[in-house]
C-alpha cells in the first residue's frame, strides 16, 4: 500500500521527505560502520530479496490480499539500520518505476521503512527479553513483532493523515479502518515472517542478525584437577 | 554487464525527452508533481490544464497512451478509497443521482483521484523515457549519497536474478503438485523465502569477494556523468514553469 501523490497535502509530504532524509542518513551511517566496504553488495542483494519477497501475496479477507512489507523480516535478518535502509532503497526504486507517488516517497519511506523496522525491532527485542533465551524464541518473537509492526505503521499513517489530510473523514474513523484492516494483514505478515526466520535459523543461524541476542558465549568448562587423596 | 538493466516501463527511443539529461527530468517531474499537489482543489479547471501539459510532454517523448493506461492500474486501491470518501465525510449533503452524499467528500474524492492520477502519469512518462541506470546517474548528479545509489544499483542489477530464483522455486513446488493458496499453508512459502534469503546473502558475499579481488575499496568509481547544459535546463524548466503558472492562477482564482 504505497501512498500516492495528493493523498496528503504538500507541507506534510515535504515534512515526510525531511524525516526520511534524516532517517536514511542515520541508517546509512550505522549500516556502513557495521558492514564497512561490504555495504553496497550485501545491502543491495538483501534489498533485491525484500523486493522479491514483497511479491508474495497472501489472502486477507473477503477476496482481498495483502503482500509482505518485509520491514521486520529485514530488520531481524540484517539488523534494524541495514534493514530499514534496504526497505528505503526498495521504495525509492519502486517510486522510480512509478509505483507510489514521487512527492509521497518521503512519507512512504518514513512509514513503511523507518517506523516498521525500528518499532518492529524494538518490539522484537522486548519480546526476546521475556521469552526463554533460546534460538527457538527468535522466530516467535520475529513473527509477533512483524504482526504488531503492520498496525503500528497504519497508526503512523493515521498520524500523518491527522496532520495533512486532504479529506475531512474524521481521524477516528480512519484510525479504526486502517488499524482494523492492518491487524488482518499483520497476521499474515507475522506468520510468514516468523516461519521465514525459522527457516533461515534451521539452515544458517549465523546469518540471522537478531539471533545474536540469544546466542550464549561459548562456555569452556574446565574441571579442577582431582587431588589424589592421602597425598603422595 | 549484459543487456541494459531496464524495466518493463522503459521504451528505448531518440525523442528530445529521451535525450534530456536525467537530472533535469527528475527535477522537472518532482517539482511539477509538488505544484500539482499544492493546487487548491476547488479549481477544477487547473487539473484539466495539468493533464494537457503531462499528455503534451508524453507526446514529445512518444510515450504510447496504452502504456500510460496500463500504469494507471497501480492506483486502483486508492480509487476504491476515493469512492468511499463522499459517504464517509461530514458536511453539507448534496444529491447525486438520487443518493445523498457529502459535498466536501465529493471534492476530496476528486482531489485524491486527480492528484494521484497526475502524479502517476508524470512518473510513468519519466520512467518510460529514462532507463533506471540513467535515473540513478541523475540522482548522483543531484548529490544523493553515492553509497545509497550503489545499494540501489546492486539491487536493480540482481533483481531479475533473485526474482527468477524465486519463480524457479515456485515452479519446482508446483511441479511436485503443491500449490499453496491459504495462509495455513504458509510454511512452504516461508521455507522458500528463507532459502531465497540464504541464497541472496551468500550471493552477496560471493559478489563482494569477487569485487575485492578486482580492487574494490568500498566506493563506486565516478562514472563521469556529464553535467547538464544551460540549454538542457532551459528545456527542462518548461513543464514546472507552466505548472507554476497554473498553480499561481488557481490560487489567485480561489481567493
Amino acid at each position: 500500500m504505497h501512498i500516492p501523490d495528493g493523498f496528503l497535502d504538500a507541507p506534510t509530504s515535504v515534512a515526510g521527505g525531511v524525516l526520511a532524509v534524516a532517517g536514511v542518513a542515520y541508517c546509512l551511517r550505522r549500516a556502513s560502520t557495521e558492514l564497512d566496504d561490504r555495504l553496497a553488495p550485501m545491502a543491495g542483494l538483501v534489498a533485491a530479496f525484500v523486493f522479491a519477497v514483497q511479491m508474495l501475496n497472501f489472502p486477507v479477507a473477503a477476496g482481498t490480499s495483502g503482500h509482505l512489507l518485509g520491514g521486520v523480516l529485514a530488520a531481524v535478518l540484517v539488523g534494524p539500520a541495514a534493514g530499514a535502509l534496504c526497505v528505503a532503497v526498495v521504495l525509492m526504486v519502486q517510486a522510480l518505476f512509478a509505483d507510489g507517488g514521487l512527492t509521497a516517497l518521503g512519507l512512504n519511506i518514513t512509514i513503511m521503512g523507518l517506523v516498521t523496522a525500528f518499532a518492529g525491532y524494538a518490539v522484537y527485542r522486548a519480546l526476546l527479553a521475556v521469552l526463554p533465551r533460546r534460538e527457538a524464541s527468535v522466530p516467535l518473537a520475529a513473527g509477533l513483532a512483524a504482526g504488531v509492526s503492520v498496525p503500528v505503521a497504519a497508526a503512523a499513517f493515521t498520524a500523518f493523515y491527522a496532520l495533512g489530510a486532504t479529506s475531512d473523514v474524521p481521524v477516528g474513523t480512519v484510525l479504526g479502518a486502517m488499524v482494523g484492516v492492518h491487524v488482518l494483514i499483520g497476521i499474515g505478515e507475522g506468520v510468514i515472517t516468523g516461519l521465514t526466520v525459522g527457516a533461515v535459523i534451521a539452515s544458517r543461524p549465523d546469518l540471522v542478525h537478531g539471533a545474536a541476542l540469544v546466542r550464549r558465549p561459548l562456555e569452556v568448562r574446565t574441571q579442577a584437577p582431582a587431588v589424589p587423596a592421602g597425598g603422595a | 554487464m549484459g543487456a541494459g538493466h531496464t524495466h518493463a516501463l522503459y521504451r528505448d527511443g531518440r525523442s528530445p525527452l529521451h535525450r534530456l539529461p536525467p537530472q533535469v527530468k527528475l527535477v522537472a517531474a518532482l517539482s511539477f508533481v509538488l505544484l500539482v499537489v499544492a493546487t487548491p482543489r476547488t479549481q477544477l479547471w487547473a487539473f484539466g490544464v495539468y493533464l494537457v501539459l503531462v499528455l503534451a510532454v508524453a507526446a514529445v517523448g512518444r510515450v504510447p497512451l496504452r502504456t500510460l493506461r496500463t500504469g494507471l492500474l497501480l492506483e486502483t486501491p486508492f480509487v476504491l478509497f476515493a469512492v468511499l470518501l463522499p459517504f464517509l465525510s461530514r458536511g453539507a449533503q448534496v444529491e447525486v443521482l438520487g443518493v445523498s452524499v457529502s459535498e466536501t467528500g465529493l471534492l476530496a474524492a476528486f482531489n485524491v483521484l486527480a492528484k494521484a492520477t497526475l502524479g502517476t502519469l508524470t512518473s510513468m512518462v519519466l520512467a518510460s523515457t529514462t532507463s533506471i541506470r540513467d535515473l540513478l546517474k541523475g540522482l548522483e548528479r543531484l548529490r544523493v549519497p553515492r553509497s545509497l545509489l550503489a545499494i540501489a544499483g546492486f539491487m536493480v542489477r540482481y533483481l531479475d536474478v533473485v526474482v527468477g530464483e524465486m519463480q524457479r522455486m515456485r515452479v519446482a513446488r508446483a511441479a511436485r503438485g503443491y500449490d499453496p493458496r491459504s495462509l495455513l499453508q504458509a510454511r512452504a512459502v516461508a521455507a522458500s523465502a528463507g532459502a531465497l534469503f540464504v541464497r541472496s546473502y551468500e550471493r552477496g558475499e560471493r559478489v563482494y569477494l569477487a569485487m575485492v579481488s578486482r580492487g574494490w575499496t568500498g566506493a563506486m568509481p565516478d562514472l563521469g556523468t556529464p553535467a547538464a547544459t544551460a540549454a538542457d535546463w532551459a528545456r527542462g524548466v518548461v513543464l514546472p514553469v507552466a505548472g507554476a503558472a497554473v498553480c499561481t492562477a488557481a490560487w489567485v482564482a480561489a481567493r
